[in-house]
Order: C-alpha cells, then structure tokens, then sequence
C-alpha cells in the first residue's frame, strides 16, 4: 500500500495537522516504510476470527458495566477551568463558528 | 398512490435525536437540567479531561428498551458503542460516542392517521434503527461583545458544555414518507410515543427534539434522487414549510437542467428558505471504530421482560382496546390516545357516564377546540372528567337537548358551577312535558295551514316550517324528537 | 534503601517521613539525567508531614512515608502533568489519576506514599527510548551516552540512580519492561484491566496499562497491590477482580515450575550477550527447580504491524482532544478556527506523535478499516489464543526483553521503523493484555543490564513475581548500582 502526497494531505487535514512542505515529504516516506511491513499481515487468512477489542475477552466475556442513573457530580468550573486558553463569563472562547 | 408535486414524488426519510429524560448525562454523573449557568454542568468527563473515561448511564439504556418495545421493534442482545471522529468545539474528545455497525434498537414502526383530501388513511412508518449517542454542547454565536476580554476584535464564539454527553437516542426511519403531511404526522406521533412512555419531555424549543429531514424527489418509477438533509426543525409549522420549500426548489433545480447535490441545508424562519449550510469537508470521513473504553452492551432478555412488564399500556395498545371495549372507531381511539392524560380523561368520563362514543365526540370537538384557543393542556382543562360525564348523561337523559348542551358546557367551562346548577340558572330544562308541547304544536299547525296542507299533500320539507315556530313557541326547551314525534302523529 | 526497608524504619520510626523525603529532593537536585519534568518541595514536604501525622496516629497505610515518582501520563492534582508534551504546556488537572490515589494520602484510603515529583517519559508515551520528550531526553544512569529505554525513561533512570525508590511507569507495548530491562530495574505491567486507567492520559486505550518499577520484585508486590482493583465506577475497561496481597507468596517454592522458552525469541535478531545473560538466568532456575519447556509463539513477528496499526489508530482519537479549547496550548496566530487547530497541534505535538496520528487516522479511514484495523483485531485474538495454547505446556513464559542493550543516543538516528523492530519481544503481551516483568539477569556489551521477561497467565501476576523474587535471592543483579551512584 503505497501513500501519496495527497494521501498525506487528506490525512493532514482529517487530523488537523499543519505540515511544512519538508515535514509532509518525510511525513510520507517514513510512513510507506512503515507500510511495508505491515504486507505480512495482510496476507494471514482471518477468515471465522472475530476482533479482539477487550484483551481478557480472550478468556472471559467482557460486557458494559451500567451505573445508575444518579447526577452526582457538583459544580466544579472554576477548576475544571483553571488550565483554559480562554474563558469569559464562563464560556470556552473559540474563533468565531460559521455554520 | 402518492401525492406528486409537479409531477414529481417527494421522498421524506427522518432522523430524530430526542433527549432522554435521566437525570445525569450517558456517560458521566454531571446533571441534564436545562437553563443552568454555562459549564457549571460540565465535569471533567464532560469537558474531555485528560484522563477521563466514560461509564455508561442504565437510564439511558432503560429508555431505548422502552422506545424499542413502543415501536414493536428488535432490541439487540449485544450492541457495540462506536466513535465518531471529527473536530467542533462542541465536541470536546474531538470524536462522539455513538453507535454505528451494531445499534442497541433495530427496526420497528410507527404508524399515524392522515387526512388525504376526504378520507382518513392509515400509514406506517418503518423505522430502520433507533441507537444511543451523546449529544454535544453549544455554540454561542450571537453576543458579539464575547471576545472582548482577550482583544479579539472580530468576535468569537462561546462554547458551552452543559449539553455535552445528554443522552440521546437517534432515531432513524426508513425514507417512507411521501409528503411533508406525512412527514409532519409521522413526527407528531414520534412526539407523541416518547412522551407518552415518559422517555423524553418533548420539549422541542428546548431542543428536547431534533428532527432533521433527507428529502429528495423523483419521477414516479425512476431511481431514488439525491437527497438534501434539512437539519435542526424544531417545531412542527415549520417542518412543513422547510419540506414544501425544499421540494419546489429541488424540482426547480432539475427541471432547469440542474442536478441536486448533496448538502445538509437549514431552513430559515424570516426568509421561509432553505439554505446550504458552509460545505463541510469532501463526504466527511468519521473513521468510526468500536471505542475500545466500552465493552459490548449486552441486555438479556429477563430484563426486555421486566422493562415490557413495568411500562404503561402503550398508546397504540390501548387504542386497539378502546375500540373492543368501548366500541370506538379506529380514528377515534388514535385521537384519545393522543396522550397519557387525554386518554384517561376520556376513560374516566365514558366509565361515568356510559356513552363513549358521546365522551368522545365531546372531547375531540369542544374541549379540544377551547384547550387548543386558550392554549391550555388537558390537565388543565376547567371543565372536569366528571362534569363532562354528568353533562352527557343530562342529554342522554333528555333533560336537555343538544343545543342547550353547548350552552352548558360553556358555562362549565366558565365555572358558573356544577351541571343541574347552570342548566337552572340558565333556564334550559328541555320541555318534556308533552301536555304543555302538544298545546303549542297545536297553536303553530293552526297558524301554518299552508305548510300543514302541503305536507299532507306528500312535500315532506314542508315540515321544516313547522318545526321552526314550535321550538321558537318553546324557546328552545322543546325536545326535537318529541317533537316530530307528535307532529307525525298529529298529521298522519 | 528498598521500599519494603524504608516502610519499616517509618513505621519503626527509625527516621520521619519528612526526613525521608528531604533526603530524596536533596538527591535529585539538579534533576540528574534529565528525570524529572516537575518537582514542588512544598507540596512534598506537606505530604510528608501528614504522613508522619498518620504514623504517629496508628493510622498509617502500609506504604506511609515511603517516597514515590508518577510518571508524567498520570494526572496529579497538585503537580504539572505534561505527558512529555508541550501541548499540555501549563496543565493542572482538577483531579488525581486512580493509581495515584491509590498510592498516596492514607487518609483517603492510599497506601500513603509521597509523590517527589512528576517523571519525564516519550510524549504521549510513543517511544522506546525516551528521546521523544518534548523536553528533553532522558540519560541512562548506567551510562550517560545511552537511552535509558521508554517510553518510562524517567521513571526507570530516576530508580535506577536512586533519586526514588520506586516509581510508576506505564506500558502499552513494552514501556515498563524495556527501560527497567536497560537500567537494570525491576518492573511489572499486571493483566489489562487490572489497574485503573482513569487520570492515566490514554494512548492506546486497550493496550495502556500502569504498574511499578522498583529495584525488588518484592517492592514492586507491594506497590502493585496497591495498584491493582477494580474502579468499576470511573473505568469501564477495569476488571471486577479482587485486589490482591501480591506478596503473600513470593517465597513460595518454584520447584516443578514450567517455564516456556518460545523459540520466536531466541533467533537471529537477538544479540549475543543478550542470549548469554538471559542463558544465564534460566540456567539459575533450572538450579532452583524450574522446568524448562520449549514453546512456540508463531505469530511473534506479525505483533509488530498488528500493533502499529491497532495503537496509532486508538491513539489518533484520544488525541483528539487537544485541541486548544479547553485546556492546554494554542496557537498565538491563526486565521480561524480551522487554523486554530491546525497550528496549535502543530506546534504542541513532536514528530513521533503526528507520524503516529497521522498513520492511525490512515487506517481507520475510509476504505481502510477493514484491511488494516479489522484484520489487526482479528490477528491480534489469534496472538492471544497463541498464549493460551503455550500455557497448556508451561506456567510462565521466559525469554529476552529487547534483542539488545541499551543503544547510544543517535544509533538510531532518523529510522523509527528499526525502534519499532526492537519491541518484538513486549509487544505480544501487549497485545494478548498478559501480565508481564522484567527483571535484572545480567549485563551485557558495554556492562549495561540486561533484562528477563516473564510473561504469566491471566491474574497470574502473583505467580511472575514469585519468580521474580526467587531469581533475586539466588543472584545479585538488582543489587548492583551504576558507577558514581
């Protein structure tokens, strides 16, 4: 699987990263290298495996623990706010939001 | 056979985020009180922290199981939480938890009443899915003195957390719907089946309510045309008004040669127009996975069971038994069982006074009427259950005719008193006295020989000017059937 | 001293826990080889003085007074947390991570221990030798040309110098068992689940698991212990396991233990003295009465790619939240808010960390999922069930850490696909959530450590540290110091 500069640059975007043009080249580079290795894998039949996302589903059923429904969190935005780039009247400032 | 707009057919599909009525949010124990102080409702789970977790809410499962069983549909035994990736402020972990291969709720119906010219046609809507999701906090746009703490002359926005991680479930129909009559009947009776079951206060200005309509249009037979998804209606009137705009412009649109893109637009309520909104990214690209922070939300059916068991007749249920019971017509039934409280004011009249069919005509035509003037909600009604059903029984009982009824009701209405007490004070006892109604029949067929004689001559319209003078001799207390009875009897 | 010898002389009241801990901020003045990204002496100090306030009450923890170092992913209250980052320039989180509740203040049910200060790491714990932090390296005490291994670099140097006598790292793929293994430290990454992630800034969520890294296998029984248990109400990944008393039987016996040599880690790629020292220490068990079995673990090599795909993938969406919003850095120029975005990550991220996001939102994207994430999921169950068939034949598996000592800074230089090569050995543990340890078994080319790995059964975290202190008490290589310490 071989990526190309506008893969890179679609990519960039998603993520939004900005990369200088030299940043994007051996963004690209060192990513296809990394894709090589990764052919191996794609060659192991899968076939009848299910996805593993819990580790320990391995051995056991992992299922969602359910907490009730109790609203105990108390008003902390002062602190919870403590680390904002910018705050007024208690709301995040953002740059403006066109819709 | 659906209605064609400029030879065209609309197809409407929903998707519907309505707010569930727990009392903290899905996934952290921060309160979904409405109005409060902006991110004073935010904990840090909320705000996206680092380090935070999400822990999942039972309510808010508790409640699509009730909205699955509402809507007849399959309720997953094992649904996968899934997320979302983009970037909004809105959006603090810059992905929403929401569900994508494996919904919690899947399939389903919702079917409703349509008035289609003269008849009145039952439709059903499929519903495709109904999943959990988070919702997202607010953008505050408008005040554009915000900014000014930090030199930002160009104004900024203010984003709020308090709605971030309200519970939702989106509940999504397959694209049935044929016209925006349909569409708006379908979400009334939406509206109308989450808060019966107490899921959702249906509070739409308070956006408790979200519908957003895919609408496309095509020639009869031909493929599925390009949809464009009208976001964010929130009252019923303009839903309407956004779908029949949306449909002529996209028919305008192709007829000069235009192919429909796809786009998600807004409708604006000054303008009465539907507009695209800023062109998000080229088909944006959520790169959903399975969030490895949640296992597999199993729900066994011993609790389907349980859920099945508490909950409330639903409205559809006790529809279909007001029409055995009570012997009802089906559109009847759909209409008092509009709401929990219209239902039960309707059982208690016909239980106390015996004549359903009466008790609802009562309720679907004056009481409605005057609840809808003064915008008042049924509980709220002056005029009780039992007073209404000490009413029917006094026109049953021929103590009053029809005519008087309404007299009455408006001084119920009023609050002049109880029943006997304004049929009274108003004089409105029917004359049922026939001694007294055969004297004044007898004074008007003295009086009119010409009608007399042409009814006798076989014009049976010629009664009407009989009738007429008799009920005025009588100032209107005269009961009509005893009425005609007698004048048949006395003519032949 | 250890940290089992320094809780008994406070609870002895041999010394204070205020002398304690002004012993170990003299030691780390200066913040030898770069180990340290936050240190408040007050904040100590006070701590300290509860502790000897619980002490002189009867109500001590079982580990009051007994100094400690977070690693910089844990989230702590009352010290800076950066996750080696710049991005998180200036953070100060409203709460502290589980883990260091769990270690810290007795009067909130800790074990009572005082946090010195915040470790350094790779950012965002993507490394594998702690070049990777936004502020700057961190040096192998062993010798100072060398990567102390990471991504908990700082954690390992600062025991491994004694600047602390333990402290906590954490592990996604390696990253407790490796820089213990190149400084000479023991270190332990218990079963997934069984340590709460909470306040732990996640990388790969379902690989991320915290543990200790102390010089005993003992010390770090005592430190997991009060680590491990469930957090069923923060951590919905954390598992309804019992917390459990680890060191009740590290001097069991291993007689008859069977431990599996996997053929897969003892091929070409693995450097001579490496081989020799970790001969060496089965040999040892062999002397103690252990079986050696010879096992296979088939897919070792396919662990690489499965996971480098599954951990950028996750870790591109945790991520996410940096975002110059609500906490942390952001751009002083843009042009709007999509500017905003892009400059601020930018400019707070390092390159191994937008190499990785970029690689994760790749194959998480359009098209993609099912060829790279999917089939890496599937791959990475079928490593798993590789475990479960060896521990048919075997109780524990043995073999390297990493294919070599720690290399000199710049050996490397510019390749990340050859640092990604040297994980093979830690990262199918990883990947099946196993328990894994490394523990000091020798020294290889340059006197530098070398490291065993023990990989145990689910919950058998008892059972690795059991062996771990066996090997300990037959040989004196987690004895040893680096020069000049």
């Amino acid at each position: 699987m071989s990526l190309t500069p506008q893969d890179i640059a679609r990519i960039a975007n998603l993520a939004r990263l900005e990369l200088q043009p030299e940043e994007s080249e051996r963004m690209l580079t060192q990513i296809n290298g990394f894709f090589g290795i990764v052919q191996a894998m794609q060659a192991v039949d899968t076939t009848g495996i299910e996805p593993m996302a819990h580790p320990v589903a391995a051995i056991q059923d992992i299922t969602l623990r359910l907490r009730p429904d109790v609203a105990s969190e108390p008003n902390q935005r002062d602190l919870n706010q403590r680390s904002a780039p910018a705050v007024e009247r208690g709301l995040f400032l953002v740059p403006k939001v066109i819709e | 056979m659906s209605k064609l707009v400029q030879g065209y057919e609309v197809v409407i599909g929903f998707e519907t985020h309505a707010q569930l009525s727990t009392k903290s949010k899905i996934f952290s124990r921060a309160s979904v009180a409405f109005g409060a102080e902006p991110n004073t409702q935010a904990c840090a789970v909320d705000m996206a922290l680092p380090g935070t977790l999400p822990v999942m809410n039972i309510g808010a499962v508790e409640r699509a199981i009730e909205f699955g069983l509402a809507i007849n549909a399959h309720i997953a035994e094992r649904s996968i939480f899934a997320r979302k990736n983009y970037f909004y402020p809105d959006l603090p972990k810059g992905y929403q938890i929401s569900q994508f291969e494996i919904p919690v709720v899947q399939g389903g119906e919702v079917s409703f009443f349509l008035e289609e010219g003269k008849e009145t046609v039952r439709k059903t809507v499929r519903l495709e899915r109904a999943h959990l999701e988070e919702d997202a906090g607010k953008s505050l746009h408008e005040d554009s003195s915000l900014g000014a703490s930090i030199g930002d002359g160009r104004g900024q926005s203010g984003i709020d957390l308090n709605r971030a991680g309200t519970p939702l479930l989106e509940i999504v129909t397959q694209p049935d719907m044929r016209s925006s009559e349909e569409a708006v009947a379908y979400a009334k009776e939406l509206h109308k089946i989450v808060t019966w079951i107490g899921i959702c206060d249906g509070n739409m200005q308070e956006g408790s309510f979200r519908c957003d309509a895919n609408v496309s249009v095509r020639k009869p037979g031909g493929q599925l045309g390009t949809r464009r998804e009208i976001k964010n209606l929130n009252s019923f009137k303009f839903m309407q008004q956004a779908i029949d705009y949306e449909v002529r412009w996209q028919i305008d649109q192709i007829e000069d040669g235009i192919a429909i893109q796809q786009a998600t637009v807004l409708f604006d309520t000054d303008t009465g127009e539907t507009r695209a909104m800023r062109t998000k990214e080229d088909a944006a690209d959520y790169r959903y996975f399975p969030d490895p922070d949640l296992p597999p939300l199993v729900i066994g059916r011993d609790w389907v069971e349980r859920v099945k068991g508490e909950m409330a007749e639903l409205p559809r249920v006790m529809a279909e038994r007001f029409v055995q019971d009570y012997a009802l017509p089906e559109y009847d039934a759909t209409q008092l069982t509009q709401s929990k409280a219209v239902a039960a004011y309707f059982e208690a009249t016909a239980k106390a006074c015996g004549q359903a069919k009466l008790a609802s005509n009562w309720i679907m035509g004056e009481v409605s009427r005057r609840l809808n003037a003064s915008e008042k909600s049924i509980e709220q009604a002056p005029v009780s259950a039992a007073q209404l059903a000490a009413l029917i029984g006094r026109i049953s009982d021929n103590t009053i005719s029809n005519n008087a009824a309404r007299q009455v009701f408006e001084g119920l209405w009023n609050q002049e008193g109880d029943v006997d007490v304004i049929i009274e004070a108003k004089g409105l006892k029917q004359m049922n006295d026939t001694g007294e109604l055969e004297k004044i029949i007898d004074e008007v067929l003295a009086a009119n020989p010409k009608n007399v004689e042409e009814f006798k001559a076989g014009n049976a319209k010629a009664l009407n000017g009989l009738v007429g003078p008799i009920m005025k001799a009588s100032k209107g207390k005269a009961n009509p059937g005893q009425v005609n009875a007698l004048l048949m009897k006395k003519l032949g | 001293m250890t940290v089992a010898e320094l809780a008994q002389a406070l609870k002895t009241k041999q010394a204070s826990a205020v002398e304690v801990a002004t012993g170990f901020l003299a030691r780390l003045g200066g913040n030898p080889h770069n180990a340290f990204l936050d240190i408040d002496s007050e904040v100590t100090l006070a701590q300290a003085q509860a502790s000897d306030a619980r002490l002189a009450a009867g109500t001590a923890g079982p580990l009051e007074g007994v100094p400690v170092g977070h690693k910089d992913v844990f989230v702590t209250r009352d010290f800076a947390t950066t996750a080696g980052s710049k991005i998180l320039t200036g953070y100060r989180s409203p709460f502290d991570a589980t883990l260091v509740q769990k270690l810290g203040a007795s009067a909130s049910g800790g074990a009572g221990m005082v946090t010195v200060g915040k470790l350094n790491c790779d950012e965002f714990a993507m490394g594998s030798a702690n070049e990777n932090s936004a502020f700057g390296k961190v040096t192998n005490p062993w010798d100072t040309a060398r990567v102390p291994g990471g991504s908990s670099g700082g954690s390992a140097a600062a025991v491994a110098a004694r600047l602390v006598p333990a402290a906590t790292g954490t592990d996604t793929g390696g990253s407790i068992r490796q820089p213990a293994s190149f400084c000479g430290i023991t270190g332990i990454k218990p079963t997934y689940g069984r340590a709460s992630r909470y306040g732990m800034i996640a990388y790969a969520s379902s690989l991320d698991q915290g543990g200790p890294m102390a010089r005993t296998a003992e010390d770090c029984a005592l430190l997991l212990s009060a680590m491990c248990g469930p957090d069923l109400d923060r951590d919905s990944t954390s598992l309804d396991v019992p917390a459990e008393d680890f060191t009740a039987s590290l001097k069991n016996s291993i007689e008859g233990l069977r431990i599996g040599i996997p053929k897969e880690f003892f091929g070409e790629g693995l450097s001579a003295d490496v081989r020799a020292a970790v001969d060496g220490a089965l040999r040892e068990y062999e002397k103690l009465g252990a079986k050696l079995v010879p096992i296979s673990l088939p897919r070792t090599e396919l662990s690489i790619p499965v996971y480098y795909i599954i951990a950028p993938a996750e870790a591109s969406s945790n991520l996410s939240r940096f975002d110059g919003v609500k906490f942390g850095h952001r751009a002083k120029d843009y042009t709007d808010l999509v500017d905003m975005y892009k400059k601020t990550r930018a400019e707070g991220f390092g390159n191994e960390v937008k190499r990785r996001i970029m690689t994760g939102a790749y194959v998480l994207s359009h098209g993609y999922y099912d060829a790279y994430y999917l089939q890496a999921q599937k791959i990475r169950r079928m490593i798993a069930d590789d475990f479960q068939n060896a521990f048919k034949e075997c109780d524990v598996i043995a073999g390297p850490v990493a294919p070599s000592v720690a290399w000199k800074f710049g050996e490397n230089a510019g390749d990340p696909v050859a640092d990604y090569l040297a994980d093979i050995f830690t990262l199918p543990a990883s990947l099946a959530g196993l328990p894994g340890m490394s523990v000091p078994a020798g020294f290889g080319a340059g006197n530098m450590p070398v490291g065993l790995q023990l990989i145990g059964n689910y919950f058998k975290e008892a059972q690795l540290l059991n062996a771990a202190h066996r090997l300990q008490q037959a040989t004196d290589f987690h004895l040893q110091k680096p020069a000049g310490v």
